[in-house]
């Protein structure tokens, strides 16, 4: 067998794992990598800044569903990778983050790029591994990608050494990993399916609550069966856009629920008298105050992490094991006749129809929600979307109906501004021929605008779409609410110009600042190849509504 | 209450500022902590004593289990009977003239004097906490020069015992979950 380096067997590696695009930024520490990645197959995008890397590997994951591969070098390398490796891990995102590290016989000499990755990331990983020989090589690389993509998803780091990265030796993958203490398949605990049958079988009022883990583990169209097999209406958290068809033809969809929830998914939940909640931790953003959130309800809990049963908020029934798993074994058990639904659909249907979501005019001025519509008829939801964090995203998520899981791309745990445009890029290269469209706020976009460099370089069609307000929207609204309209430092003097911004980086950019020129502006920017940026100016004043005053009870909602 | 929790995990470099850091970011102190090696090559025992609120000890537990290198967490205040121990050196002031009541004393606590000097002596108790406090108490008129302690270790009572540890294996013919 012939010898080779360390950084060769991180892509030969890398190559047996059936990796087709890393993303990364090359630095001292990782030369040997780049030099190894000089004559792989494998597709590396190179990035204009390592957080953009980190968020455009999991952009990939979260549309492939395969981990997203991301490199940096030591030191600064490696902390630019610290947002986008948080950012994964609150959003369960599989992810294998591989840095460079200053060479063995340095660490711990404060050498020139020494930080201590592992340490700095310890909060924040899944796993985490520096490997010391580069035998540790193969074997590190396959435990990161198996523990990244089995039980619940997460970023997991590889630090390698510069000179283990040019120290040479005998390389086989391995074909074999073990664990003393990491048994993912053993996670399934179904021991009181019978009582979660008996009470959705008795149910009068009941909901199912969709999170993130129904997409995580491909579970959206078995829910939807359970759903209408049962006649279950079906509320969502931000991460579970896309677990259930939103514009279900039976209309048990009620969107999403939480802070900018939509009012019916909010008042079913405080009214339901039976919740199968699915994949989701109960984030704040999603309970309001917990004392009162769902009072009335018998939470049945399913998630695949144990520890996220009786976390927050306190089940009737647990079930320990994946969606699917679950949802499976939940539609097969109950064949029972059950209870009429019709007057509890009924219901709510009446509060959707008497509390639609706002949708104000400005006259002459473009409305937030007009550009998110007129997008989404456009591209009839097929497109993948993501989003950066505030306004925008709130909009997005409330106004763009989404129909199959993987295509709603946003940072909801971390809150990640600077997260949907490197992540949109990320996302392209997940759906080869097809463009991907990033809903932006100004704020958010100015936090990674760097990365319309790589989308010009690789002609890559990700398609910005900027609801510019001139202001850092979201904090301007908390301070109308709650501070007494003092906008301390979210009002700016002047705006930049992103149209001219975009052409200085070879994309096409446009302006868009009437309400008649939505349509055919998304059209053009749809229509020319590659990238593109539309500036759309909207009011400062837009707000974001429905909104729950945070702490309050999730049906406590400023209406208008 | 204090509760004491026994973790097995493989030693590997880090792993015990993966569980302080769990612990410490969850909002909780350590009270005591020890690390050892157990008869298992590879496998190292954590005993550590953790002051939190009663209920947050469950999603303690089970935010530890997550660990990748943790392989087992009983909490033994919780889950049965078990026995623990206190292991401290004491530097008592001995000199000539109450080196015999310094010694009469050491006796009655069971202290085994590992080092002597002209002036001093070093003792060494184990025992529980309690016998801990009353020795330290028992040495103080005599004049305590220093002390260092062990923290506690714990062990599920025979009977109790951790499972045996069982390794299992994804090879590439498995189907990941």
């Amino acid at each position: 067998m012939a010898k080779i380096n360390g950084a060769q067997m991180v892509l030969k590696s890398l190559e047996a794992e059936g990796v087709d695009t890393i993303f990364g930024l090359p630095g001292g520490t990782v030369i040997p990598l780049y030099d190894a990645i000089y004559d792989s197959k494998i597709n590396h995008v190179l990035m204009r800044h390592e957080q953009a890397a980190a968020h455009a590997a999991d952009g990939y994951a979260r549309v492939s569903g395969k981990p997203g591969v991301c490199i940096a070098t030591s030191g600064p390398g490696a902390t630019n990778l610290v947002t986008g490796i948080a950012t994964a891990n609150l959003d369960s995102v599989p992810m294998v983050a591989i840095t460079g590290q200053v060479p063995t016989t340095a660490i711990g000499t404060d050498a020139f790029q020494e930080a201590d990755t592992l340490g700095i990331t310890i909060p924040i990983v899944k796993h985490s591994m520096q490997v010391r020989t580069p035998e540790q090589i193969g074997p590190a690389i396959k435990k990161a990608f198996y523990i990244a993509s089995t039980g619940r998803h997460g970023p997991v780091l590889v630090d390698i050494p510069a000179d283990i990265q040019k120290s040479f030796g005998n390389f086989e993958y391995p074909k074999k990993i073990s664990f003393l203490g990491y048994h993912p398949e053993k996670g399934t605990d179904l021991t009181q399916l019978d009582e979660a049958v008996k009470l959705l079988e008795n149910a009068e009022r009941p909901l199912i609550f969709a999170g993130g883990g129904v997409i995580k583990s491909g579970a959206a169209a078995k829910l939807t069966e359970l759903a209408e097999k049962l006649q279950i209406p079906v509320a969502t958290s931000l991460l579970g856009k896309g677990a259930f068809p939103e514009s279900h033809p039976l209309g048990l969809s009620l969107g999403m629920a939480g802070m900018h929830g939509h009012p019916v998914a909010n008042r079913a939940i405080m009214t339901a008298d039976v919740i199968l909640a699915i994949g989701s931790r109960f984030s704040d953003r999603t309970t309001g105050k917990i004392s009162s959130f769902a009072s009335g309800a018998k939470i049945i809990h399913i998630d695949l992490d144990a520890a996220e049963i009786d976390k927050v908020i306190g089940s009737e029934v647990w079930l320990v094991g994946d969606a699917g798993t679950v949802v499976d074994a939940l539609t097969t058990s109950i064949n029972r006749k059950y209870c009429d639904r019709c007057h509890w659909l009924e219901e709510l249907e009446l509060i959707r129809q008497r509390e639609p979501l706002p949708r104000t005019e400005y006259p002459g001025q473009i409305a937030p929600w007009q550009i998110i519509e007129t997008l989404r008829e456009i591209t009839g939801g097929k497109s993948v979307l993501t989003t950066e964090v505030g306004q925008h995203q709130m909009w997005a998520a409330m106004h763009y109906k989404v129909e199959e899981p993987g295509r709603f791309v946003t940072s909801g745990g971390l809150g990640t501004m600077g997260f949907g445009f490197p992540a949109a890029i990320g996302a392209s290269y997940a759906c080869p021929g097809e463009h991907v469209c990033c809903i932006a706020g100004d704020g958010s976009f100015m936090m990674n605008i760097q990365e319309l460099d790589t989308c010009a370089r690789y002609n890559i069609p990700v398609k910005v779409f900027i609801l510019n307000n001139s202001c850092l929207g979201m904090v301007r609204q908390w301070q109308e609410f709650f501070y007494e309209k003092r906008y301390s430092n979210t009002l700016y003097s002047r705006n930049p110009d992103f149209v001219k911004i975009a052409e200085g980086m070879g994309v096409s950019g446009f302006l868009a600042t009437k309400p008649e020129e939505v349509r055919k502006t998304i059209e053009a920017a749809l229509s020319v190849p590659g990238p593109a940026v539309v500036d759309f100016r909207i009011p400062q004043e837009a707000l974001v509504l429905p909104m729950v005053t945070p702490g309050s009870p999730i049906d406590k909602m400023i209406l208008y | 209450m204090k509760n004491t929790f026994t973790i097995l995990s493989e030693d590997n470099p880090g792993v015990l500022m993966r569980i302080a850091g769990l612990i410490y970011r969850r909002g909780y102190n350590i009270e005591s902590l020890s690390v050892g090696h157990t008869d298992t090559p590879g496998v190292s025992r954590f005993t550590v004593v953790i002051d939190g609120e009663e209920g947050a000890y469950d999603q303690i537990k089970k935010q530890l289990l997550k660990l990748i290198e943790v392989i087992d967490v009983i909490n033994l205040t919780k889950e049965g009977p078990f026995v623990e121990r206190w292991l401290s050196l004491v530097k008592v002031k001995a000199p000539l003239s109450q080196r015999p009541d310094v010694l009469q004393t050491a006796e009655v606590f069971r202290c085994r004097v590992v080092d002597l000097g002209t002036e001093a002596i070093t003792l060494e108790i184990t025992g529980d906490k309690g016998k801990m406090i009353a020795c330290m108490e028992a040495f103080k008129p005599y004049g305590i020069i220093e002390t260092a302690g062990s923290g506690q270790v714990a062990l599920s009572r025979a009977g109790f015992a951790l499972e045996e540890i069982v390794e299992t294996s994804f090879t590439d013919t498995e189907q990941p979950l």
